[in-house]
């Protein structure tokens, strides 16, 4: 043993936060290095803004306000659809590291276990937000204009993220509590599908079913949507922009200690 | 004589599932320096007793002390001198030979300078330098096994848990392999090894311990656990069947077996010189000619099978 070892020796917060760094490190080389999800990350977004804009555009337009193109209003819905979906990658990296035994090596170590959740929710921002830049590039080319201020972009920029947080805390749930990957696949698409799908993401709540239009519109989706498209068309937001930070935030408060506390159980026996 | 100084001390050790007892109280120490070897089937308590002993997992009753720490009061000091290396090669897959060493080095809180020369220098040592910059998920099954040992090492542990570290691996992997752990050894690491593999007992550790449905069976060395079950064996091979039985006549009482179609018997023997010399006079006495001797000391495979088939037994 030639080389003289040198060991870090800083307060254990500090520690934990540096573990919280690698773990975030490790998960954000994962998404250069998994190439079937580098494809989702990259072409998916465009396919479905293409597809949508398309397909449904001709039908729907004429259910929209007046003077709105589909493309523009299907932008703020195809966004959060993304990232809902994506934020279920989260489930997947957890659910994996935990079949696989790598957690097993990580809780050998002297180091915060909780960092390995860490890791994976916040390099999951980081996918969502390429996906979303994508996006917004596609758009662009394709025809989408928007009239928002550098503010309003702010704004936009802060409720997606904090919403791919609060999807991705939520997602990290279920991948502690699934039994295979297979497993995570099929709870998320049941619970993200009807969700994306039963809100105002791709059309109006307007022409929906009584029972159906209630649940759209007090759901937390349609809340992101609507204050992200009134924020990029310039449109009133009304109470969408306060309610869907407020749905985020209680996201939060819940997932995050269930998810910690569900990992800690698990890896504690 | 200098006191022997144990660094892993397990009294008495019990953990059960519901009903299903997988360790009846299990004692094992190991001193400074030497291996342990954990031998014992598929399903007796090894990978139990090692996650254990690694913090992995909680016990009923009994005592456990790694390093003179309680593995249950005390885990992350426990795991600040430990390294494991599982059954499954527990590495990122996605990430590079060297990224993952460099990790779990920062992990075991080494400065960032120290976990990039220390997985240098292992990349060098488990021959792994050509393959240091590909994602893990490309190696062979030998290069992921010696990984993950190097992973293990990033810090230099004074201890290392080597759970079945060469099960699934091909001949020359596996030699590639124990070379290693012998150098390890060489180098003072204290370890424990299960294996079910006799052999790599025999060929590593210093103190076997033999468990099998969750109980200690047998404990020594290699030559001792041996000379427990088994006597050694005199061979001999003759010209043909009447010289073989002209043998069996004259050695008849100290006879074990014989074996018609080669012309040869067995003689169960006590001491090698005296007992050899005295069955030789005897042929030589009676002018009937050899073809061939041997002295087989019996294998730990006939230790293993005598004790669990025993163990059965005693069971039933």
């Amino acid at each position: 043993m030639a080389t003289e070892l040198e060991f870090e020796k800083k307060p254990k917060a500090v520690l934990a936060f540096i573990d919280s760094l690698i773990m975030i490190k490790r998960s954000s080389q994962h998404i250069i290095r998994n190439t079937d999800q580098l494809l989702g990350t990259f072409f998916q977004p465009i396919m479905f803004l293409v597809l949508f804009a398309a397909v449904f555009g001709g039908a729907i337009s004429a259910a929209l306000p007046p003077g709105v193109s589909y493309l523009n209003f299907l932008m703020a819905g195809i966004i959060v659809q993304t990232v809902a979906f994506g934020s279920t990658t989260t489930a997947i990296a957890v659910c994996n590291d935990l079949q696989k035994g790598i957690v097993d090596r990580f809780r050998s170590l002297p180091m915060t276990n909780l960092a390995v959740l860490n890791g994976h929710v916040v390099s999951d921002l980081f996918r969502n937000s390429i996906s979303t830049i994508v996006m917004l590039l596609a758009g662009l080319v394709i025809g989408f204009r928007s009239g928002a201020s550098l503010a309003d972009w702010l704004l936009i920029v802060a409720i997606i993220l904090l919403f791919t947080l609060a999807f991705s805390w939520l997602s990290a749930i279920v991948g502690v509590l699934a039994k295979s990957v297979e497993g995570v696949q099929w709870l998320t698409f049941i619970v993200i599908f009807p969700l994306t799908f039963a809100s105002s993401a791709f059309v109006p709540t307007q022409s929906m079913t009584p029972l159906l239009k209630a649940f759209a519109e007090n759901q937390p989706i349609t809340h992101v949507v609507e204050a992200v498209r009134a924020l990029m068309l310039g449109t009133p937001a009304g109470d969408h922009i306060v309610l869907s930070i407020i749905w985020s935030i209680g996201i939060l408060i819940i997932a995050v200690p269930v998810a910690s506390w569900l990992f800690r159980r698990k890896t504690s026996n | 004589m200098p006191e022997k100084e144990y660094v892993i001390e397990v009294k008495d050790l019990k953990k059960s599932y519901g009903s299903n007892n997988v360790l009846k109280g299990i004692d094992l120490r190991v001193e400074r320096g030497t291996m342990l070897a954990l031998l014992g089937p598929n399903g007796a308590g090894k990978t139990t007793t090692v996650r254990i002993l690694s913090t992995l997992l909680n016990y009923d009753s009994g005592s456990v002390v790694v390093e003179g720490y309680n593995v249950a009061k005390d885990a992350d000091k426990v795991r600040s001198v430990i390294g494991l290396t599982g059954q499954s090669a527990a590495v990122d897959e996605l990430l590079t030979g060297r990224e993952n060493l460099v990790m779990m080095g920062r992990l075991y809180r080494l400065t960032k300078q120290s976990a990039a020369a220390r997985a240098n220098e292992l990349l060098e040592e488990f021959d792994l330098v050509a393959a240091a910059d590909r994602p893990a998920k490309t190696y062979s099954g030998g290069m992921r096994r010696r990984l993950d040992l190097a992973v293990s090492l990033i810090a230099t542990p004074p201890i290392i848990f080597l759970d079945e570290p060469t099960t699934g691996l091909d001949p020359r992997s596996r030699i590639a392999m124990w070379d290693i752990i012998k150098r390890l050894m060489a180098n003072g690491t204290t370890i424990l090894l299960t294996t079910q593999y006799l052999e790599e007992a025999d060929q590593l550790a210093d103190q076997i311990v033999v468990i099998d449905g969750g109980k200690v069976i047998a404990e020594g060395t290699a030559t001792q656990l041996k000379n427990s079950v088994g006597k050694d064996r005199l061979e001999l091979t003759f010209r043909d069947a009447p010289a073989l039985a002209a043998a069996r006549e004259a050695l008849d009482g100290e006879l074990v077996s014989f074996d018609e179609k080669e012309h040869s018997v067995s003689i169960a023997i006590n001491d090698t010189n005296e007992d050899v010399k005295k069955a030789l006079d005897i042929l030589s006495a009676k002018k009937i000619e050899l073809v061939t001797m041997a002295v087989h000391k019996p294998t730990l495979d006939d230790v293993f099978l005598a004790l669990t088939g025993k163990q059965k037994k005693e069971e039933a």
